[in-house]
């Protein structure tokens, strides 16, 4: 058989590996960017900032000054605060609902990969059954029968994520079941509990948060997008996506009304895809060489 | 079938009854083991030998029960494995270990080394935290690694060798009395290969162990077995002790594997190969003697009759119509 | 034995920038072969034998860095345009990797692949290059060449994907064969089948051919010279003969004496080498196998022996204390 061939690069050495930095620039913003959105989302509420929802009716549409920071939009209402407490909502649904996805998808694809046979047919056809759906017929149909709430909106993108999460997790255990450390855990008389958590759920996580991150960029796009048509989050409660749809009315006269909640989710985005496009590329490596 | 084998020993630590391990492939089914029967006595080590394919894995893997027999029986110390399930099982785990050909995949890449010698005592129930630390720095000392460098690394910071050291503690750690071993130096390098067979052959002295060595390099099988079982597309060819194996093989396939050996040693000229074509599928084993399509000696006996494990010297025995020593 | 020289590897050393450090791979390395011979060149794992055979190739990873010169009848390799080195590839250098299931490709048949070569290489048309397909292939030995044609490489037994790869590899009537490893992934009874094609195809052929591998029971009785490597150099070379019986460096002499011999009885206890490896990312000062040579000296540790001449030209060696004969003193 082959003799395991060293590859250039892998440690042999007692030491430990220290990984000379390859986080770059890049991911530093985008962390940095993240903590900013979330660190003003949260502490909404203690800023000194003028109500969301107090309409001056006075000063519709103004343009940035001391008193509104970044003008108002058109119905008077403080375009700052409506931008941080829009984030509130656009981050609470982008991350509430792939952690539905997360929990459920990556429980039900590590159970289908590792006890396989019925059961795992059993769970890809359901996955199967689900994503057969068009998602967007589906949210709405949902929405109109339950009403609009973030509640509402939160589950249901949480559920049509929950077949993505389990395809990634079973596809990570199917591989990891075959290796000889799992076998070795059942020649030791492990039980399968303690083989799930103890063996493959370490190895499975990684994979998968990197997937969350992708996935909390997926869905706060969805929701924006969503709440952009009229069908998200309902008024006055308003998220990115909708400021931009109020916003689009107003594009001759203050284009920032639609601009600002843009760039907003953009950079929001742009932070999260890097930041787990980067974790992906540092775990796999590592899975790949072992 | 009973007499031929109790000549190895009286009071067998493992016995394995006409074992047969068959499963469906593509609508087909692929006889990996096809009733083998063999024995391994208290304190012996059983080379079990054969080339990719012939089934000796599964076999390994079949006598652990980590893949459920199509058929046959598994006597460890008197005790059927086959029927075991659950906790019984689980107990009987304990006293028989395995390691592995890839010792790099055969540990969990997020575990520190600590802690993965110290999963069998923890899975067995010893509740003490001294007490597991105590053993898990006494077994790795055995095998050569200092405990305080060793246990808080991943396994990925370490060599293959180093790697396979910490898969023997961990198969160790229980004091098993039977220890089976998938080839467990066949994916390392030659300098490093004689370090680990030392360290096996030390430990089964030390710990009193009995083997089963699974290999499909004949020297490395001899340098440790004091039998040797030779295996072909599921069957068992010869069974015989070391020396007595490799000084007179019975079966033709034997004689086969050794001299295909590459010899190191540039006088030797290696000998134009006398073997014919590949190992046919084990989806579709010919009838009678498999190794007949190979076989230099074949005859229309071998294709009808499938020939029996028989004693054809003092304690060697073969399937074959026609074998080297002995009569037919 | 004064055949032309058809490859001259002349001081070729290989660096690799790796996260842990420069790494490398092959340190200083001269050899020579000439046409219609056969070289062994023998190392354990990350001792660069297999990123030597890339360099003679100039098929090194993008980061590598080559230094040195590969002289490949009468052409520097190393300074040769990229596509007169790869109208060179396969036709007059040629190659056989160590696991035929990813060195074929596993879309395309065999047929394809060998009859693309032909063309690519001999400029035949598909009816001259399908006939001579078919020779080839029942040359390396596989039963119904005209049906394998069709098939893909995973329908066919690991020595068969071997043979289907000589075969390409053979298909240009090559100058120079590098077989890297290539029975390392097959049995016992297939890799003595494949080494005898080789050596068959190789005499009448009269191709020279290097054998890269880690199985000194390989080269013993198939190779004119056997080149060691360790740690990126090469510590010893001689003819095959030489070698076995008059060794002279300790790391060859441990690494024969660790190999396990079927003669030998049970239980004996191998001479095995202690310590591991060394890591090519933290060279030392002195010979790269004094930490775990049995009669280091403070010499050896502090300087590296160059590579010194036995009693014949044919035979060096890179160490102080050679066994079997007095200790070079350094210049």
């Amino acid at each position: 058989m082959a003799t395991l061939e060293l590859d250039i690069g892998e440690d042999v050495a007692v030491g430990p590996v220290r990984r000379t930095g390859r986080l770059g620039m890049l991911f530093w913003m985008a962390v940095g960017w993240l903590v900013l959105v979330f660190a003003v989302a949260a502490l909404a509420s203690l800023l000194p900032l003028p109500s969301p929802t107090d309409m001056d009716m006075l000063e519709r549409r103004a343009p940035p000054s001391a008193a509104h920071w970044l003008g108002t939009d058109g119905l008077g209402r403080d375009e700052l605060s409506r931008l941080i407490y829009g984030a509130q909502i656009s981050l609470v649904v982008g991350v509430c609902a792939p952690i539905i996805g997360l929990v459920i998808g990556g429980t039900l694809g590590m159970l289908a990969g590792y006890f396989r046979g019925r059961f795992e047919t059993l769970v890809v056809g359901s996955m199967d059954v689900l994503l057969a759906f068009p998602p967007l017929i589906l949210v709405l149909a949902i929405i109109a029968f339950l009403g609009q709430s973030v509640l509402n909106l939160t589950v249901i993108l949480g559920v049509l994520g929950i077949p993505a999460f389990m395809r990634v997790a079973r596809a990570t255990t199917l591989t990891l079941s075959r290796r000889e450390f799992v076998i070795a855990a059942q020649a030791l008389g492990a039980t399968h509990a303690r083989i799930l958590l103890r063996e493959l759920l370490p190895n499975v996580l990684l994979p998968l948060l990197a997937f969350f991150l992708l996935g909390v960029a997926v869905t706060i796009v969805v929701e924006g997008s969503l709440s952009f048509l009229g069908f998200g989050v309902p008024p006055p409660i308003s998220s990115w996506g909708s400021m931009i749809g109020e916003g689009r009315e107003s594009l001759e006269v203050a284009a920032r009304l639609a601009f600002l909640p843009a760039v907003a989710m953009f950079l929001t985005v742009l932070a999260f895809n890097l930041v787990g496009d980067t974790l992906r590329a540092l775990t796999d490596p590592r899975q790949g060489a072992l | 079938m009973s007499e031929l084998l109790s000549s190895a020993s009286r009071d067998p630590l493992l016995r394995v009854d006409n074992l047969v391990v068959e499963y469906p492939v593509g609508g087909r089914v692929l006889h990996a083991v096809s009733g083998v029967s063999l024995e391994v006595a208290r304190g012996e080590t059983l080379g079990l030998v054969g080339e990719s394919g012939c089934g000796k894995s599964t076999l390994g893997r079949a006598v652990l029960q980590l893949r459920r027999p199509t058929s046959g029986r598994v006597l460890f110390d008197g005790e059927d494995l086959t029927v075991m399930q659950g906790d019984a099982l689980r107990k009987m785990r304990r006293r028989v270990q395995l390691i592995f050909q890839d010792p790099i995949a055969s540990l969990n890449p997020r575990r520190r080394i600590g802690d993965i010698v110290a999963e069998p005592l923890v899975i067995s129930g010893v509740k003490d935290p001294k007490q597991r630390e105590q053993l898990v720095d006494d077994v790795l000392g055995e095998v050569g690694l200092d405990p305080a460098i060793v246990k808080g690394r991943l396994p990925h910071e370490f060599s293959g060798g180093q790697c396979q050291r910490i898969c023997i503690a961990r198969a160790l750690v229980l004091n098993p009395e039977f220890i089976i071993c998938d080839e467990p130096v066949s994916a390392l390098d030659v300098s490093i290969r004689a370090q680990i067979l030392n360290l096996l052959e030390d430990m089964k002295a030390r710990f009193g162990l009995t083997l089963l060595f699974i290999a499909h390099d004949l020297a490395v099988v001899k340098a440790v077995s004091d039998r040797v079982a030779v295996m072909y597309l599921g069957r068992l060819c010869e069974v015989a002790p070391s020396q007595q194996l490799f000084a007179n093989p019975a079966h033709p396939y034997t004689a086969l594997l050794i001299e295909a050996i590459p010899v190191p040693d540039p006088d030797v000229r290696p000998a134009e190969s006398v073997a014919v074509g590949e190992p046919p599928s084990p989806i579709a084993p010919p009838s009678g003697c498999r190794f007949r399509t190979r076989c230099p000696r074949a005859d229309r006996r071998c294709a009808d009759e499938m020939p029996e494990l028989r004693e054809v010297a003092p304690g060697q025995f073969a399937a074959c119509h026609h074998p080297l020593i002995g009569t037919a | 034995m004064n055949e032309p020289v058809l490859l001259s590897v002349e001081d070729v050393s290989v660096d690799l920038p790796t996260p842990r450090g420069n790494l490398r791979a092959v340190d200083h390395v001269d050899l020579t072969i000439g046409a219609g011979r056969t070289l062994g060149v023998v190392g354990e794992s990350g001792c660069g034998k297999t990123m030597l055979s890339r360099a003679i190739l100039q098929l090194l990873p993008k980061k590598a860095k080559l230094s040195g010169r590969v002289m490949f009848d009468g052409q520097d390799l190393v300074r040769l345009d990229p596509e007169r080195l790869r109208k060179l590839r396969g036709r007059s250098l040629a190659v056989v990797f160590q696991d035929p299931m990813t060195s074929l490709n596993p879309v395309l048949t065999i047929g394809t692949q060998l009859i693309e070569t032909l063309q690519e290489h001999l400029e035949l048309d598909l009816a001259a290059a399908k006939m001579r397909s078919i020779e080839l292939l029942a040359a390396v030995g596989i039963p119904a060449p005209e049906q394998r044609l069709l098939q893909y490489p995973h329908q066919l037994s690991g020595g068969m994907r071997q043979r289907v790869a000589i075969a390409i590899a053979l298909s240009c009537e090559p100058k120079l064969l590098i077989a890297d490893e290539p029975t390392t992934a097959l049995d016992v009874t297939i890799q003595a089948q494949i080494l005898d094609l080789l050596a068959r195809e190789q005499r009448r052929r009269h191709m020279a051919m290097i054998i890269i591998t880690h199985d000194l029971g390989v080269v013993a009785g198939r190779t004119d010279e056997v080149a060691v490597m360790y740690a990126g150099r090469i510590v010893e070379r001689a003819p095959t003969h030489d070698l076995f019986k008059k060794m002279r460096m300790p790391y060859t002499e441990a690494l024969l004496a660790a190999i396990p011999k079927i003669d030998a009885a049970p239980h004996t206890p191998l001479p095995a080498i202690s310590g591991r490896p060394p890591d090519p990312t933290r060279p030392i000062p002195g010979c790269s196998f004094s930490p775990r040579c049995r009669y280091t000296t403070e010499l050896c540790r502090r300087e590296k022996p160059p590579l010194a001449e036995a009693e014949s030209p044919a035979h060096r060696f890179a160490c102080f204390h050679p066994i079997g004969a007095a200790a070079v003193v350094p210049a």
